[in-house]
């Protein structure tokens, strides 16, 4: 690191300490309407907080000091030990606030549950995600694509996710984008997203997976209609196919993949991924007890 | 003839392991050498090892959770030091394979060897003198769970020399853990060491609630119970209440491991989402069992330093029930991201959120038993506003993370980790070191340095604060926790930062021990002679320091919470006391080091699929078992003479001080 980029490193470190540098980039910075209402729900809730939080430190500090042993200005009471409407505040003043926040909580719940998809006049994308060690993949089963640590979506559009695991459990994470959701072999969960600003985003897996773990990062570029459209055209003009064999390959545990596009995909991979569980595809048989499972 | 046990098990090219137990190795063949050359092993063994004395058995506790601090703390600053340099292309000198067992002996350890060992530790010690009362209910079962947890501590640190410790963070989280996908002894190590510890805490569970409820001095009703007791009641409630779950959803996931069952596998109809909901039944429990002796603590530490009876007692055993009942109902809040609907996912936040309310009553008495007090600013009340401060921000974090929304983008990254710290360092560890700096004089008959005492609470204040607000910082910047190393170099001033304050937090643990030498040396100087060091409130004041083994000459007779507060202000008229009786302690066994020695055996033949050792280890410890149980002398009577001896001998040094 140069001195520059130190001293920068320095200020954004104390920048941090305020939590203005949040503003940057992460959490913080949402590039969606999903992302954008956890950031107002997280803010209300601390501000809502706050409100006792800093008066009870004010208190301690404030109690502890003026009734030090030395303080001869201050008046003891050495055997009070009870009072009904002190004891109906400290009762009250926290109830009260959980009132409130399990109003937002209940609310906030239904409104950002993952599954519900999102109000928009435009359809939605549909894409299904493998978690594998340690890479993603991504299938666009309308468009019969695929890539590898590399998620292409058009802006503005809702884009509604399915999501498994070929392998351990992972948390398929776009900080700026909102929720996480995990992935879980054999089974299916579902995730609804939207980025409202072209850009590149970092996604991870938010759940820790083995020794690949750090590295299974992933770029979300959020494109333009037309760029998407455009995208998409190249892609399927790739020549490599993704059916169960080069799956089985795929799926392999590996490190520090580079992002790739499959330029056809075998119909209904995603489901063939869910129900061999975890296992090559249709290498093991699989109770029917568990087949079916879905979130 | 030993199953999966070669020499590739001995970390021979792997320098920073091998290094580190050929240290422990000379450490401890240091200090076997210097208790045979000194001839202490007879007084080792007869008034420790075997001891059945509920003090001894507490000290042991705090000491072993001391010692675990020091192993825990080691992987915590290697940890730091690693983020601190892989940033962007930088690996950092840890590779993944060795990071991922750190970070999961970090957190095992730290929980169920340092938090549990220590509350334990001090409710061992603690509880029976605050009853008033002679012992625990079953002195010899204190031993043996205590021995049990020793045994756990004992294959936890075997695995840094002989195989691999978990690479699957602290809980093990199937698939992960699954021999699929963790084919070495990693898990094993983990599980078995676990299954013995979770035994003894088991059985020191149920040994203190049985002592809360059978045995308590005349005139203790509950509701004259000093607070502590309260809170250890709960916590111990909720042991035997949580324990069993870890246990079983552990033999289970041994079953898997071994025998090929599919309890939790990916395949063969198991769900691996069961053992998420079944370890985290007994995860809430547990930071409950940790945290609510330490609020135990503070209650006592703030009244007796405000000269104050507890502000709200009543409210005080209110919320302290309320929280244990409601910790068994909130387990869902640590995978909201599992996909539950929106119903689900509420019920259970707003369930964490009401949790608050009890423990936001417990801040507010605290404020108010202080508010007209005459407060003495000594270590343990340093540690005890350091609480306030600190659990207030980790609370108010952690109601954060009980809204769904907002735990979608928080789960799982460093402000978790912040937040859970916060929480920990900040009441737990922040309660058992008042509690041990509070408690000490009364075990050991001379009190702690208070200078080097402030110093540690200093150290590990702004160390915390140092090492943690940046990990909220981090969070929010979409900072995940296990990552061996990450790509945005802007994120490595901010590791720095929390690398800096770990070697403050590591200065503050390094002091304890100064403090500790320092204390043992000049203890001529810091006696307590009168039992009483502190102008204190409960029943273990009014005793000698330390007290002798039967506690109380006579039992005492009990009005109200801090009983040996109003006997100082109203004292017995002199000649009322009734005269002294013989009484019965237990005896020494050692039951509890011999079953011990036969579960790490046991537990580590299974680890390395040695089966024929494994029988021997099991037979071994039921064979002593039995034995005990044929044993027809379990108590020593002792002397009116020798107990009227100790009573003048104390009465003569309160009289000269």
């Amino acid at each position: 690191m140069n001195k520059t980029s130190a001293r920068f490193g320095v200020l954004r470190a104390c920048a941090a300490f305020g939590l203005l540098d949040g503003c940057s980039y992460g959490v913080m910075n949402p590039k969606g309407p999903v992302a954008a209402n956890e950031r107002v729900i997280l803010f209300d809730a601390t501000a809502i907080m706050l409100s006792v939080v800093i008066p009870v430190i004010v208190c301690t500090l404030a109690f502890a000091w003026w009734f030090r042993a030395r303080n001869r200005r201050a008046e003891r009471r050495p055997d009070w030990e009870y009072s009904g409407r002190i004891e109906f505040v400290t009762w009250s003043i926290p109830a009260m606030i959980v009132l409130f926040l399990g109003g937002m909580t209940w609310i906030g719940s239904h409104d950002l549950d993952p599954r519900m998809a999102l109000k928009s006049d435009v359809t939605p994308v549909e894409i299904e995600v493998v978690s594998l060690d340690w890479k993603w993949l991504f299938i666009y089963p309308q468009e019969q694509i695929a890539t590898v640590n590399e998620l292409v979506i058009p802006v503005n559009t809702p884009v509604h996710f399915k999501l498994t695991s070929g392998s351990v459990m992972n948390s398929f994470f776009v900080p700026q984008l909102g929720s996480q959701i995990y992935t879980m072999a054999g089974m299916t969960t579902q995730l609804n997203l939207l980025a409202s600003t072209v850009g590149t985003y970092g996604g991870l897996s938010a759940q820790f997976s083995g020794d690949g773990f750090s590295d299974m990062r992933f770029d979300v570029r959020a494109m333009p209609e037309e760029e998407y459209r455009a995208w998409l055209t190249s892609s399927r003009a790739g020549t490599e196919h993704l059916d169960a064999v080069r799956y089985a390959k795929l799926a392999a545990p590996s490190l520090h993949d580079e992002p790739a596009t499959f330029g056809r995909v075998t119909t209904g991979l995603f489901n063939s991924i869910v129900h061999s569980h975890g296992a090559p595809i249709g290498s093991s048989p699989t109770s029917a007890l568990a087949d079916g499972k879905s979130l | 003839m030993f199953g999966k046990l070669t020499m590739e098990a001995i970390p021979i090219n792997q320098p920073i392991p091998l290094a580190t137990v050929c240290v422990l190795i000379v450490g401890i063949v240091g200090i076997l050498t210097i208790v045979t050359w000194k001839g202490w092993w007879p007084y080792l063994w007869r008034e420790w090892i075997t001891s059945t004395d509920h003090k001894r058995i507490g000290v042991m506790y705090v000491i072993l959770a001391l010692v675990m601090l020091l192993r825990g703390f080691a992987d915590a600053i290697m940890m730091r030091a690693q983020l601190a340099l892989a940033a962007g292309h930088a690996a950092g000198y840890l590779p993944p394979e060795h990071y991922n067992q750190i970070f999961s002996a970090h957190g095992t350890i730290m929980i169920f060897f340092v938090g549990m060992a220590f509350v334990i530790g001090l409710m061992n010690f603690v509880l029976p003198l605050q009853l008033g009362v002679r012992d625990v209910a079953f002195p010899v079962l204190n031993s043996v769970g205590f021995w049990l947890t020793a045994a756990g501590v004992l294959l936890v640190n075997v695995s840094l020399g002989v195989g691999e410790f978990a690479r699957t963070g602290w809980l093990a989280y199937p698939p992960l853990s699954e021999v699929a996908y963790s084919p070495g002894v990693g898990v094993d190590y983990y599980l078995w060491s676990l299954q013995i510890s979770g035994l003894g805490t088991l059985l020191s569970g149920i040994n203190l609630t049985t002592t809360i409820l059978k045995l308590r001095a005349p005139g203790m009703s509950y509701g004259r119970m000093p607070v502590f007791c309260w809170t250890a009641l709960a916590a111990n409630l909720l042991i035997i209440a949580a324990f069993p779950i870890l246990t079983a959803t552990f033999a289970m996931l041994l079953l898997d491991r071994y025998l090929g069952f599919h309890f939790f596998t990916n395949d063969g109809g198991g769900n691996p989402m069961m053992y998420i909901n079944l370890i985290w039944g007994w995860g809430h429990p547990e930071v409950y069992i940790l945290v609510l002796p330490a609020f135990g603590v503070f209650s006592e530490v703030i009244a007796t330093f405000s000269g104050k009876p507890l502000f709200g007692y009543r409210s005080m055993v209110m919320a302290t029930m309320a929280i244990c009942i409601l910790s068994f109902m909130v387990w869902l809040h640590h995978f909201f991201t599992m996909g539950a609907g929106a119903n689900v996912n509420a019920f259970f936040g707003i369930a964490t959120m009401i949790i608050a309310v009890p423990t936001g009553v417990k801040v507010f008495n605290w404020l108010f038993t202080m508010y007209g007090g005459s407060i003495r600013f000594t270590a343990p009340v340093h540690w005890a506003i350091g609480f306030i401060v600190t659990f207030v921000i980790g609370g108010m974090t952690g109601v954060l993370m009980a809204i769904p929304p907002a735990d979608f983008v928080l789960h799982n990254s460093l402000f978790l980790i912040a937040h859970f710290h916060n929480v920990i360092i900040g009441g737990v560890i922040f309660g058992a070191m008042a509690g041990y700096t509070y408690w000490f004089p009364k075990a050991f008959g001379f009190k702690l340095h208070e200078g080097l005492g402030k110093a540690v609470f200093w150290c590990w204040f702004v160390g915390f604060y140092l090492a943690f607000m940046p990990l909220y910082a981090l969070g929010l910047m979409g900072a995940t926790r296990r990552m061996q190393h990450y790509a945005d170099p802007a994120w490595q001033p901010l590791m720095i930062v929390a690398l800096g304050g770990a070697v403050i937090i590591l200065i503050g643990i390094l002091l304890t021990v100064v403090q500790l030498v320092v204390s043992i040396r000049s203890r001529e100087q810091r006696r307590d002679l009168t039992g009483d060091p502190w102008n204190g409130r409960t029943l273990e004041w009014s005793i000698s320091s330390p007290p002798p083994a039967w506690n109380f000459a006579l039992l005492p007779t009990v009005g109200g919470p801090d009983t040996f507060w109003n006997l100082k202000r109203h004292p017995a008229p002199p000649g009322t006391a009734p005269a002294l009786v013989s009484l019965v302690i237990p005896k020494h066994s050692a039951l509890g080091f011999f079953v011990a020695f036969f579960a790490v055996i046991l537990g580590f033949s299974l680890i390395w699929h040695i089966w024929w050792l494994a029988i021997v280890g099991l037979l071994g410890a039921i064979a002593v078992s039995l034995r005990h149980a044929w044993q027809a002398e379990l108590e020593d009577s002792v002397s009116v003479a020798t107990i009227a001896d100790h009573e003048r001998a104390h009465q003569s040094q309160v009289a000269r001080s």
